[in-house]
């Protein structure tokens, strides 16, 4: 049986009927459009779909749609500023190669953002353990905790170290 | 997923008397768990009842020489509260220790004990910590509230609304966990209460035991060699591709000595 939700994403509301066994991702990405969200294991372990519901990261292909039915939803998508400037962590990724195929890069983002904003300063072991969800099967995490230390220094208004190499 | 029909009650009474509206409803808590077994085709329950909007499940408080923490309450929650960090210590690293960050801002400790996982953190809290479980209907003792794997003394229809821990002098949880799933393949936790020790065991067994030698010989002698004579026997406990039985055995004695250091 359809039932209607509504969210704000991105600081837009919207409204769509959906099934009520609809994924958070699968609304996300099928009915909004938003494919920045991916479905990796689609077993809560990889972490490619985390967005923030309410300012906290959550895993969105284990939660219904249903369930963020009045929440305010950020996707990566809701993260770069209007006029496409990159949000501090974006940049930091990018200037830090903290990524190599980019699959896991949008949850990564969305998980550092969220563990920086509950811990400004985080160590690098703090950052380690914070990305425990997020699984990256190809660089491997070393570039991904340089990104995160640096995106977290220009969170706080510094500005961005650059890369060593 | 099959498909199911979906309700967010406002209160528990209206929660209780949908879940006696239809054939085979399901409760839905963070859905850390659920939902994956419904996405595995595991389940196929008529209706899911989504916890989520109810404000009497929420919420945690000092109360008569312990904390009541309310079902819904999201394990990020416990971990962070200052309440939580400041009456017992140990509950909130518990917390901060399940699943990772994304599972611990979903999953609820309602959901987590009501559940019954035998790996699962909260179970080894609830019974070291001599926890009441609170219901839509009356009290259960924490002795009395684990049954075996995935069982709990609840009957169909019952809500857990409440746990209620009391505060020890002392206590602490050490977990061996598994680093994949990140559940426990032992977790000890160590609870002082007075001249009492309570040793509540997760992961080695079908479901959350205590081990009355170690309890004795801590209440003894509160110290990790008071347990070199002290075991938990091999026979029944779990056994899988990650630990024998054996090794379980010999990791509750690791683990139950870890939690008496970080005791102090």
């Amino acid at each position: 049986m359809p039932c209607t939700v509504s969210m704000t994403v991105n600081g837009k509301t919207v409204s769509r009927e959906v099934e009520e066994r609809t994924l958070l991702v699968t609304f996300l990405r099928d009915q909004l459009g938003l494919t920045g969200t991916h479905v990796g294991c689609d077993t809560s372990q990889c972490g490619a779909c985390v967005v923030h519901i309410d300012g906290r990261s959550v895993k969105s292909c284990t939660m219904l749609a249903a369930q963020a039915d009045g929440a305010a939803v950020t996707t990566i998508e809701g993260l770069a500023a209007a006029d496409g400037t990159l949000h501090p962590m974006q940049a930091a990724f990018r200037e830090h190669h903290g990524l190599q195929c980019g699959f896991c890069t949008p949850g990564m983002v969305m998980s550092a953002v969220d563990l920086v904003t509950a811990n400004p300063s985080p160590s690098e072991h703090e950052v380690r353990e914070g990305l425990e969800g997020n699984i990256c099967r190809c660089t491997g995490y070393h570039n991904i905790v340089k990104a995160v230390m640096a995106g977290a220094e220009a969170m706080q208004g510094g500005t961005m170290k650059a890369a060593a190499e | 997923m099959y498909a199911f029909t979906y309700h967010r009650p406002k209160s528990v009474a209206d929660a209780v008397a949908l879940l006696g509206q239809f054939e085979d409803p399901k409760l839905l808590g963070g859905g850390q768990t659920l939902l994956p077994t419904l996405k595995q085709r595991l389940a196929r329950p008529s209706d899911l009842i989504d916890l989520g909007q109810i404000p009497e499940l929420q919420g945690i408080r000092e109360e008569a020489g312990g904390l009541t923490v309310g079902a819904f309450t999201r394990h990020a929650q416990v971990a962070h509260s200052e309440t939580v960090q400041r009456v017992i210590p140990a509950l909130a690293s518990l917390a901060e220790g399940i699943g990772d960050r994304q599972v611990r801002n979903m999953g609820t400790l309602g959901g987590s004990i009501c559940n019954a996982d035998p790996s699962a953190d909260y179970p080894a809290a609830v019974v070291a910590l001599k926890a009441t479980v609170r219901t839509d209907r009356r009290e259960i003792s924490c002795d009395d509230f684990f049954t075996g794997m995935f069982e709990t003394a609840l009957e169909p229809g019952e809500i857990v609304t409440a746990v209620h821990f009391q505060k020890p002098d002392k206590a602490a949880y050490a977990k061996f966990r598994n680093p994949a799933s990140r559940y426990a393949i032992v977790g000890v936790f160590v609870a002082v209460f007075g001249s009492e020790v309570r040793v509540a065991v997760t992961g080695a067994g079908p479901s959350v035991f205590r081990a009355d030698d170690m309890e004795a010989a801590l209440a003894q002698d509160f110290r990790a060699d008071a347990l070199n004579g002290a075991s938990v026997p091999a026979a029944g406990l779990n056994a899988d591709i990650h630990a024998s039985a054996d090794y379980r055995a010999h990791l509750v004695r690791v683990m139950a000595r870890r939690a008496v250091e970080a005791c102090g």
